[in-house]
């Protein structure tokens, strides 16, 4: 065991600070610290993306950030993303498209597909199975995901140029 | 009151049984606030870890515990000594074995669980097994099931080797069981005089159902009231809370056995596991609540494998391909411990399905199981009880046969399926299938890709690449399965001798909602959609009005749980039946509110109407109000049902389809160009769901065929621990699939329905197995064993000559 450090971090547009080793992952913090349970472990080596969360504007797999790495930094979760009275357009169109079966990706799968849809807001098919490649889904097979995120980037472009 | 909608809109509002009700799981889901067992956070909690280890076969010398009980936050370290006051050092085994829960003297497989480290957080717990120091006498390791037969070597030296097994006489101190079943002696007669024989010998490997959430338990007791509660990831949690009985010596009543949210199963989570009954006796210690939940590398190291068959089989035809019988021998490869979930008659599970979709008059199965040092497990993956095994048994004997006759593989199948007019249909291993329209789901698939022109463009593309225009071959990958679901009839079909039936509790309250609860476990199927859609149907209130509830067994009524695509055919029948149940009640309060004869009122959608007199009725919710606040003579208060279902048999949902696949020989690259899918699973409630449980059994399927595995090497390390090594799809590798259907009902199941959960990983395999055997068949191919990975496929180019 080592010194706990000084953490603080803005998660979802909250402040929090708190004590943490330095070598507590940020999965870790964000799940048993502050009881932030929608990002999930799903492998502890970054492959399965279920931990997914927007880390100072980047897609990065909590299990492998460090709670010293995180320190000062902002981050959204799926929490943050939408909520009962306004969910975000992806929340909707995975609802829709039945782009999720067992639930447990999908916090980390959506997180990645707004970052996604930031990072290129009108993606091809290929573009999206790509960009959503670093996140495992064992039940939907994916196609119900790519259909999902496209309808939601479809959208969201019909919205933006409607506001024009 | 007047009617103001159309029938069709009433119809329309109950989204009952047809439509493609959105799911309401999905708002928590989507939220990120589903409630798996590693959510859950009671007070006090502490954190189990496991000492594993890290030898396939030692003798365990010594555990030393006191460096890691020094470390500050370790509150016990337990070992099979703690264990053994209480009896629990070993547990029973759903096969009829029994397990080490922790090491007794040696460990047999690499991950074994050694001793159970409890600490105030989980960075403690692991530490702490850092500092436990074991000592092992490393010993000679068995992986291959053929070499373990003929050793000296005794893997488990608690058995009695002369003593038989829970399946009958052992042949060999590492041998499990024998089972067989069919003709032998006929068989092997026919096969000598038969005109056309094809043999071929086919590994399937070993691969892990790997759901992406691991398996974990919380266990909390409570001693001030007597009261074990337990969170976990349960298939079947009203078995686990019996077994927890049977073992711990507390009452069943004073055991509660939560499911919560389960993120996938896929038969990972049949079992019981040690990391459960460590959970609960170190909370029954501490006297606070206990958390175990595996890593990844624990799951594919130690809990439930599945398959792990060494195939052998012999096919006879006419020379016009009409098969004649068929021969099969398996050498199951067990593990250290015969864990296979499986019921309790059938050792090999339903492995005798394995004359699959064809008329074969006579046939044959033997299964010898075998102890190996590898981790125990043989769950159904994705399937009903081996019938994957099954499957790609039959499916690639056929792709033989047809090499052997020189015959197309699809004309051969359509030539030897039952036909319509044979079912019922009993085949020669006994099973009675209730069900199938084979040719008519066939020529269905082989018109809507173009079969013909497929083979045509095949030949085409084989000459171009002797002219060496290309190195792409095209392979084109047919199967035609049938499974055997819905786990079963009692009489025949139980787990731990509890049968296998299922069941459901309807409480209907006074304003027209109502609560339904079951005894299976949705693990991302949907069932609080699709079961409310099932009610809304049968008892004519909006399924948005009906909540469902599983997996807690203070509240759910017994049953057997889901997995082997159970749920929809046996709890989704005794949703129906109690339906009907509420719906007899519902008939005679309508009749006594309308003043008319019980007989005189029928049922329409939502509402019992005067029969000739569609302006007389009473709707559902009128008619619940009636029950809890009018005195009607002769019925009791209120609008309940429970119904338990024993279905009379299995059902046999079956499908076609077909795969084509362009192969790089030169990196072994397969592309698949087109997935077709034609799954007949009888009566559909939603055919988004089901779509979408097709979408993801190819997807499992693709895994399997074409890289996932766990392997071991010779000193019994698993090769294969972690997800870099493991093979799951990413959405880059995996193919957009066409799905069709035809609809060839159950006539014994209530609504007609088959399950289908399971069905496009047993069709799957074969399909995309078979695509890549076809791509080389020109090229003298018979049989090359999966997982077909990139390196394997440019290993079998290279042994047939294709690299020049």
């Amino acid at each position: 065991m080592t010194d706990k450090m000084h953490v603080k971090l803005n998660v979802n547009g909250e402040d929090h600070e708190f004590l943490a080793e330095p070598r507590e992952l940020l999965i870790y913090a964000l799940r048993e610290k502050l009881n932030i349970t929608g990002p999930h472990v799903g492998c502890d080596t970054s492959h399965c993306g279920a931990c997914t969360v927007t880390m100072n504007g980047k897609s990065v797999k909590s299990c492998t950030v460090f709670v010293a790495q995180a320190n000062g930094a902002e981050v959204t979760t799926i929490e943050g993303l939408g909520g009962p009275d306004a969910l975000h357009i992806l929340q909707e169109s995975f609802k829709e498209h039945h782009g999720l079966q067992c639930g447990f990706c999908t916090p980390g799968m959506i997180t990645r597909a707004t970052k996604l849809l930031e990072e290129n807001p009108n993606p091809t098919e290929a573009e999206v199975r790509f960009g959503i490649a670093g996140n495992i889904c064992r039940c939907t097979g994916y196609q119900n995901i790519v259909k999902s995120i496209l309808s939601a980037a479809a959208e969201m472009n019909a919205a933006k140029e409607a506001a024009q | 009151m007047k009617d103001e909608i159309t029938r069709e809109e009433r119809v329309a509002g109950l989204k009952g049984m047809g439509c493609s009700r959105k799911r309401v799981e999905d708002a928590r889901f989507t939220q990120g606030k589903g409630n798996y067992v590693d959510d859950i956070k009671l007070p006090g909690m502490l954190h189990g870890d496991f000492v594993r280890s890290p030898y396939a076969h030692a003798r365990v010398k010594s555990i030393n515990i006191d460096a890691a009980m020094a470390l500050p936050g370790v509150v016990a370290v337990l070992t099979a000594k703690d264990l053994e006051p209480l009896n629990l050092h070993w547990m029973p085994t759903l096969a009829g074995d029994k397990q080490m829960v922790l090491a007794d003297g040696k460990v047999l497989f690499q991950g074994q669980e050694v001793a159970f480290v409890v600490a105030s957080d989980r960075y403690i717990a692991a530490d702490a097994v850092e500092l436990v120091e074991v000592d092992y006498e490393e010993l000679e390791v068995l992986v291959d099931p053929f070499k373990s037969l003929e050793s000296d070597v005794v893997l488990r030296e608690d058995l009695d080797p002369k003593a038989p097994g829970a399946h009958g006489p052992r042949k060999h101190h590492n041998h499990i069981f024998t089972w067989e079943v069919g003709e032998e002696v006929a068989t092997n007669q026919v096969i000598d005089n038969a005109e056309v024989v094809a043999e071929s010998e086919m590994y399937y490997h070993r691969t892990h159902p790997c759901p992406l959430e691991t398996c974990g338990s919380v266990a909390s007791m409570d001693k001030v009231n007597g009261k074990l509660t337990v969170y976990g990831t349960f298939q079947a949690p009203h078995v686990v809370r019996t077994v927890a009985s049977l073992l711990s010596g507390i009452e069943e009543h004073n055991i509660r056995v939560v499911s919560p949210d389960i993120g996938g199963g896929f038969g990972n989570k049949v079992g019981v596991y040690p990391g459960y009954i460590c959970s609960i006796v170190a909370s029954i210690v501490t006297g606070v609540p206990v958390k175990w939940v595996e890593d990844r590398m624990e799951n594919l190291m130690s809990t439930a494998f599945a398959r792990d068959y060494w195939m052998k089989g012999k096919i006879s035809a006419t020379k016009e391909g009409k098969i004649t019988g068929l021969h099969c021998h398996v050498t199951a490869d067990h593990g250290a411990f015969d864990a296979c979930a499986d019921p309790t008659k059938f050792p090999a599970g339903f492995m005798n399905i394995c004359t699959g979709s064809y008329d074969i008059p006579v046939a044959y199965l033997g299964v010898d199981g075998v102890y190996t040092n590898k981790a125990p497990g043989g769950v159904s993956y994705r399937c009903s009880f081996r019938v994957t095994e099954a499957v790609y048994f039959i499916e690639r004997m056929i792709e033989v046969l047809a090499i052997e006759l020189n015959m197309d593989a699809a004309e051969l199948r359509r030539i030897n399926f039952i036909r319509k007019e044979q079912f019922p249909y009993t085949a020669a291993l006994g099973w009675e299938y209730d069900s199938g329209d084979y040719h008519t789901a066939w020529d269905k698939v082989l018109k809507a890709v173009d079969y013909d022109g497929l083979r045509v463009e095949q030949a085409e593309r084989v000459q171009a690449f002797k002219r060496g225009e290309t190195r792409k071959l095209m392979g084109i990958g047919l199967s035609f399965f049938t499974e055997i679901v819905g786990a079963g009839p009692v009489k025949n079909c139980d787990i731990l001798g509890m049968g296998m039936f299922d069941s459901c509790e309807i409480r209907i309250h006074p304003t027209g909602s109502a609560v339904a609860r079951l005894g299976t476990i949705s693990q991302g199927q949907g069932h609080a959609t699709t079961f409310a859609q099932i009610l809304a149907t049968e008892i004519g209130l909006s399924a948005e009005s009906i909540t469902i509830e599983e997996g807690d067994t203070d509240t759910a009524p017994y049953g057997l749980g889901t997995y082997g695509s159970r749920s929809t055919p046996v709890a989704g029948a005794a949703a129906a039946m109690a339906g009907r149940k509420i719906r007899a009640k519902a008939q005679m309060i309508a009749a006594y509110l309308l003043e008319v004869h019980d007989n005189d009122v029928e049922f329409d959608v939502d509402r019992f109407v005067v029969k000739g007199a569609p302006e007389r009725f009473k709707t559902m919710k009128e008619i619940a109000y009636a029950a809890y606040n009018q005195a009607i003579p002769g019925l009791e208060p209120g609008l309940e049902a429970v119904s338990y279902y024993d279905p009379p048999n299995m059902t046999y949902p079956f499908g076609a389809y077909v795969c084509v696949m362009d192969i790089d020989v030169d990196t072994g690259v397969p592309e698949i160009r087109r997935f077709y899918a034609l799954d007949d699973c009888g009566t559909r409630i939603n055919p988004m769901v089901i779509e979408g449980q097709i979408h993801g059994g190819l997807t499992e399927a693709l895994a399997v065929a074409l890289g996932q595995e766990i392997a071991y090497d010779d000193m019994g390390n698993v090769k294969t621990g972690t997800l870099m090594d493991f093979f799951l799809p990413t959405a880059w590798e995996v193919p957009n699939y066409e799905t069709d259907f035809t609809v060839t009902p159950s006539p014994h199941h209530p609504i007609g329905a088959k399950g289908v959960g399971e069905s496009p990983h047993v069709g799957g395999v074969p399909c995309f197995s078979n695509a890549v055997q076809d791509a080389f068949r020109p090229f003298g191919n018979r049989h090359t064993n999966m997982p077909h990975d990139h390196w394997r496929i440019w290993q079998t180019a290279n042994d047939l000559g294709l690299h020049g």
